[in-house]
């Protein structure tokens, strides 16, 4: 028997284990410790995502224990699609930290930065595994408390209080989250997610289903970080060392998504939401209204790194909206963006810690002629904003388009106006920083100089990565095909 | 009437009124750890429901005898068990964090806070 499916959950939390335990001794094992086990993963994802691809989904039972008694471990294409942008962008962030962390952090702060963003990858691979609904509310929750500690973990001014914001209004989603969990056990009497889209269509006219509906869409709404739940989040992203932010916009806020597609596809079912309950055309216009006023929130900001908060707020939205339409084209759209804007937004927050790193600038306005300084990490940054603002044939493009075809598929030709105007609002976000760094005259003394090696490989894979998957789209399209075709049977 | 549905259901509605206790608290007070206070109000009216919803009029403990028929449900128990263990961690961190930003500012009033 295959057992990837909790190696690949297991490998970051033994990591994790083994780096505070080598840390009391040599510190600077931490570091290798991490890697190994964040390459490791990867290794064990594509491993899944090959046997789905020849197999189909994988059930794994935990400990040999059968469902209902055991905790079942469910890999479908989706969630090989999850692991494999989950560990990637994980390994990379891990990478770029080396030297990001020597400088910015605070002396001995060095094996609980490790522990912390080894558990936080361990906890989101487990979310995106996992086949029962209590273990992903156990999961969520270890992500979460790794996520507050890694925003606090700077010392800077703020970072307390921006972690203690997130950690309150976190804390009302999980709590929601175990809410609905308990109600929906309570009327089933079953916590495997198959089990409950089996038992759920009994009861599609109670009460009690549509209260854990409301609790779960809420409580999972805050950690996706949807209008207007989203306040937690630009506070949190722009205190957060660098790697951890790029982790946090390219994949935590996704993992929030991801449980939000699962508890609405997999365990309630497309006929419930669509046609019973309005919940996903109502999603569609939350989504609209999270990328139309993130975006107008993005145009606003002084600080590099609170604009690139906001503007990944606004592609939450493009997931989320992409998803509710729950036509073909509007799936494949919103799924492939995860990847794609995982690839764009990973690279954008890597150059933002880049300036951070070289210069210590956080203003856009002083960003002025750093392209003369840094050429080849602010090429770079210019790739991967290209991909966001969705200019052909970059990977950002692909995926909006699928999500404008989806938007007429569904008839809901509104939809493509909103895609089309906060694109728009992004480039004038992203051309005005483009414009500043690459023809702003030059006001530096900073000498031209580019970044240590382990800062310069991630910014540059993600960045090669961008334009790659705008031409070869087939390559994500292997799983995201498959992943949508699983969604919208269920 | 309504006296007698609360009656039968008298352990959901103090979950119920508990939690909006704890959400007003976290939400309204400005003291950061009357905010934590709110919190673990909020999580313990969840547990309670979970609890009560595990118990049977004259259930006995769920260990397997040969001749006793009516059990309590176990496995909220277990649930309530690890939700336990998450508020703890949640807790102690965030008291952690307040001790951090009480140096830091010399105050724990959240509005305060905001203006800095």
């Amino acid at each position: 028997m295959d057992h990837s499916p909790i190696l690949v959950v297991i490998t970051p939390f033994v990591g994790a284990y083994l780096s505070p335990l080598l840390g009391l001794w040599r510190e600077r094992l931490c570091y290798p410790v991490a890697v190994a086990a964040a390459l490791l993963s990867l290794f064990f994802s594509f491993r899944l995502a090959g046997s789905v691809l020849t197999s189909g989904t994988i059930r794994y039972w935990v400990g040999g224990w059968e469902p209902p008694w055991g905790i079942e471990l469910v890999v479908d294409p989706l969630s090989a699609f999850m692991c494999l942008t989950i560990s990637l962008v994980s390994l990379l962030a891990v990478i770029y930290s080396k030297n990001f962390i020597e400088k910015e952090l605070p002396r001995g702060k060095m094996t609980s930065y490790y522990t912390l963003i080894l558990l936080l990858i361990g906890g989101m691979l487990g979310v995106v595994v996992t086949g029962d609904l209590f273990n992903l509310f156990v999961l969520t929750e270890i992500f979460s408390v790794a996520a507050y500690a890694l925003v606090a973990i700077s010392g800077k001014r703020g970072s307390f209080i921006g972690s203690y914001r997130y950690l309150i209004l976190a804390s009302i989603g999980t709590s929601l989250i175990l809410l609905g969990t308990g109600y929906l056990y309570i009327i089933t009497g079953t916590l495997n997610m198959a089990d409950l889209a089996v038992r759920l269509p009994a009861f599609y006219d109670s009460w009690v289903v549509f209260g854990a509906l409301a609790f779960l869409l809420i409580g999972f709404g805050i950690k996706t970080a949807l209008f207007p739940l989203h306040t937690w989040l630009p506070g949190a992203y722009s205190i957060a060392p660098a790697p951890v932010t790029a982790i946090f916009s390219a994949v935590v806020s996704k993992v929030g998504g991801y449980s939000l597609i699962r508890v609405l596809f997999t365990i309630f079912g497309l006929e419930f939401i669509t046609d019973l309950v309005p919940v996903a055309p109502a999603l569609t216009w939350v989504a609209a209204a999270t990328i139309l006023v993130a975006s107008m929130f993005a145009i606003s900001q002084t600080s590099l790194m609170r604009m690139l908060a906001y503007s990944s707020v606004a592609h939450i939205g493009y997931v989320v909206l992409g998803v509710a339409l729950a036509v073909e084209m509007g799936m494949t759209g919103g799924i492939l963006h995860i990847f794609n804007h995982a690839l764009a937004t990973g690279c954008l927050f890597f150059c933002a810690g880049a300036v951070i790193y070289k210069t210590g600038i956080r203003h856009i306005d002083d960003l002025r002629g750093l392209g003369g300084k840094i050429p080849l990490t602010m090429a770079a940054f210019t790739l991967a904003a290209a991909s966001k603002v969705g200019i052909p044939p970059s990977a950002g493009f692909v995926s909006k388009f699928y999500l404008s075809l989806g938007a007429l598929e569904a008839g809901e030709w509104i939809f493509v106006i909103v895609i089309l105007l906060a694109s728009l609002m992004s480039a004038v976000f992203y051309l005005r920083v483009i414009n500043l760094i690459f023809f702003g005259g030059d006001k530096h003394e900073v000498r031209r100089d580019e970044l240590p090696l382990s800062m310069l490989f991630p910014i540059i894979i993600l960045a090669l990565g961008c334009a790659v998957f705008g031409i070869f789209v087939g390559i994500p399209l292997q799983l995201v095909e498959p992943a949508v075709m699983v969604l919208s049977e269920l | 009437m309504i006296l007698e549905l609360i009656v039968a259901n008298f352990p959901y509605f103090v979950s119920v009124v508990l939690f909006l206790v704890g959400l007003y608290a976290m939400i309204v007070r400005r003291n950061l750890i009357k905010k934590i206070m709110g919190l673990n109000i909020l999580s313990t009216s969840v547990f309670l429901y979970l609890i009560s919803v595990a118990y049977k009029e004259g259930g006995a403990p769920p260990i397997r005898v040969s001749e006793v028929e009516v059990y309590v449900n176990p496995l909220p128990h277990a649930l309530v068990l690890t939700g336990i263990v998450v508020a703890l961690a949640l807790t102690s961190f965030a008291l952690v964090l307040t001790i951090k930003i009480y140096k830091e500012y010399g105050t724990l009033d959240s509005d305060k806070l905001m203006d800095l």
